[in-house]
């Protein structure tokens, strides 16, 4: 066709309206089942670091200027475990995320790892099941355990050279843990979460 | 289906086969080959955005003032783009996690505007989208077999599957230097076989 | 001091094109002459320098703003090959030394996948204008040094003799996959 101005911006205008009504459509669409799937992975990834509870209140913490999210399970509206979403920046490939999943005394139950892109084979073992990091904490009471790796004088087995990717987990679990504190004491004291929580029924499995 | 028509889809496989023969698209085939199944999402990412695209772009051929054809290519392989990118975040969450910024990158992928402008913005819409569907399956299947070798090799796996030699298997392959160096073979390979 | 990790990773430990795989179309097009790769390298960083600025604003005060984050990959590609466009065009009008040296490669970078991966990143890590503007020029200029790098070994490459089979592309990406392994004894730099 020829190039003339008016037909120039008359269809290149035409184009951009119908794609992006085309694409907004499709947002439209998947808005939804995208905003399910994330909370899908959180909801699977509570089910693996918490015992078994009835229902999940969340709030958001701030520890050492990260906004940390923590949920509380509940029993008959009892405290029953607390899984904090952590943090840390300081990973190989960028940041690290993890489920930290506590029962009310402060004993690590499980860890998730929600998101990672460290070097796939060294640091990505964090996420493989009875990997040595999870080993030197699963199980153990928190507040016992220095969490820093062994290089640095503390109680965790570092990933084989994965040292950064290792230190990044650690921090994740310390940072999860001060989170835990705040979240599992407004409990105690107040005997009801902060404001702001929201509540989310539908957290329950067979 | 005529044997024209066939020769549309087979020779995207083999004589025009997007990576080894014209070697486009290279980033993408480096960058997500890490696993076998990583590579076919990938690849199968492609070719539903270069099929969509190829067609499109044939069907409204004929409406584009020359002078901006690029820019007319190039938003509407974007959306599509973007249309890809939002129904793997929503269906297969997991491996839209794998591929990372590679899924919008397609819209940079040389492969899809190189079709538009030397297939699709000359040829009827049937014969775009088998044009699509040839290329598509060469890019898919050379990354699936790129990302198969990466992983035995690196990882002693294949499509996710153990092998039980991990083990005793170098690491770099999974690793950025193994890319380079698998598909330089594979190339070698590819040049000594198809060129007999 | 995180400026400095910034500038560190993007050049050396994450390398835009040994580790993450960006710009290799121009990687492997644009290397056959050290010269050719250093003009190719000046014109990434200009065009990468210029488009994460642009590209942060339009990021913070429009799509933000209105909701349509989704509309992310659209915009930004079509802002990056307007500005190369307009680029190209001033720079012929103000500098026609610069024009001769770079203007021949600016048509390419629309198409160099990093110039697009680094936006899209930058706004990902939420890095404010500084930083993302710190990151994008170091991812350039680590874009320059693989480029330059990678050129001086294929010239060398050049007199020596070559079986049939692995001329062309395929020894290139294994001189290229040499030169990625010894860029991962930077890692752990930062």
């Amino acid at each position: 066709m020829k190039s003339s101005l008016k037909n120039m911006v008359l269809v290149l205008f035409t184009i951009t309206l119908l794609s992006s009504a085309a694409v907004g459509g499709v947002y439209m669409l998947t808005k939804e089942p995208i905003a399910q799937a994330k909370v899908a992975a959180v909801n699977n990834a509570l089910k693996q670091v918490l015992p078994e509870y009835e229902s999940t209140t969340s709030q958001t913490i701030e520890v050492a200027e990260l906004p940390i999210v923590t949920h509380t399970a509940t029993v008959a509206d009892k405290a029953v475990g607390y899984a904090v979403e952590s943090i840390s920046k300081n990973g190989f490939g960028g940041a690290v995320r993890l489920m930290v999943g506590f029962d009310a005394e402060g004993k690590i139950l499980n860890i998730n790892v929600l998101e990672q892109k460290e070097t796939p084979g060294l640091g990505t073992k964090m996420a493989d099941e009875g990997n040595v990091l999870l080993l030197s904490l699963k199980d153990k009471n928190a507040a016992e355990v220095n969490m820093t790796v062994k290089k640095d004088g503390g109680d965790i087995d570092a990933l084989t050279a994965a040292t950064i990717s290792s230190r990044a987990y650690a921090e994740a679990v310390a940072v999860a843990y001060e989170a835990y504190k705040v979240a599992s004491g407004k409990q105690s004291e107040a005997g009801d979460v902060a404001t702001g929580a929201t509540k989310q029924e539908g957290g329950k499995y067979e | 289906m005529s044997n024209n028509k066939l020769s549309l889809i087979l020779k995207g496989i083999i004589k025009e086969n997007p990576t080894f023969v014209l070697i486009l698209g290279m980033c993408p085939t480096l960058g997500t080959t890490t696993s076998a199944i990583n590579g076919l999402g990938m690849g199968v990412a492609t070719m539903a955005v270069l099929i969509m695209s190829n067609a499109v772009i044939a069907m409204i051929k004929n409406v584009i003032p020359d002078k901006v054809r690029i820019p007319a290519f190039i938003v509407v392989i974007a959306s599509f783009v973007t249309v890809i990118d939002m129904l793997m975040q929503a269906y297969v969450p997991s491996l839209y996690a794998a591929l990372g910024v590679f899924i919008p990158l397609i819209v940079v992928n040389c492969i899809i505007l190189g079709r538009a402008e030397a297939f699709a913005s000359k040829n009827g819409v049937f014969d775009s989208i088998l044009d699509g569907v040839g290329i598509g399956l060469g890019f898919t299947l050379s990354l699936t077999t790129i990302g198969a070798v990466r992983e035995i090799l690196g990882s002693g796996a294949i499509f996710g599957l153990n092998l039980g030699i991990g083990d005793y298997m170098p690491l770099v392959f999974v690793l950025a230097p193994g890319a380079f160096l698998v598909l330089g073979f594979l190339m070698v390979l590819f040049n000594k076989l198809a060129k007999r | 001091m995180e400026y400095f990790a910034i500038i560190i990773g993007a050049i050396f430990v994450n390398n835009v094109v040994l580790a993450q795989f960006l710009g290799i179309c121009p990687f492997l097009g644009v290397s056959s002459k050290v010269e050719t790769s250093m003009g190719m390298g000046a014109a990434v960083t200009f065009v990468m320098a210029l488009s994460s600025v642009v590209v942060w604003l339009i990021q913070q005060y429009i799509l933000v703003p209105l909701g349509i984050e989704f509309m992310q990959t659209i915009v930004f590609i079509l802002v990056i090959a307007a500005l190369v466009q307009m680029v190209e065009i001033v720079l012929k009008k103000v500098s026609p030394a610069l024009y001769q040296a770079l203007g021949i490669f600016l048509p390419l970078i629309t198409t160099n996948c990093a110039v697009l991966g680094v936006a899209i990143l930058m706004v990902q890590k939420e890095y404010g204008l500084l930083e993302g503007l710190v990151y994008s020029v170091s991812t350039a200029l680590g874009f320059a040094v693989a480029l330059v790098l990678f050129a001086g070994m294929r010239e060398r490459l050049e007199f020596e003799e070559v079986p049939k089979a692995f001329q062309g592309v395929p020894i290139a990406l294994i001189t290229a996959a040499l030169l990625a392994m010894a860029f991962m004894g930077f890692s752990g730099l930062v």
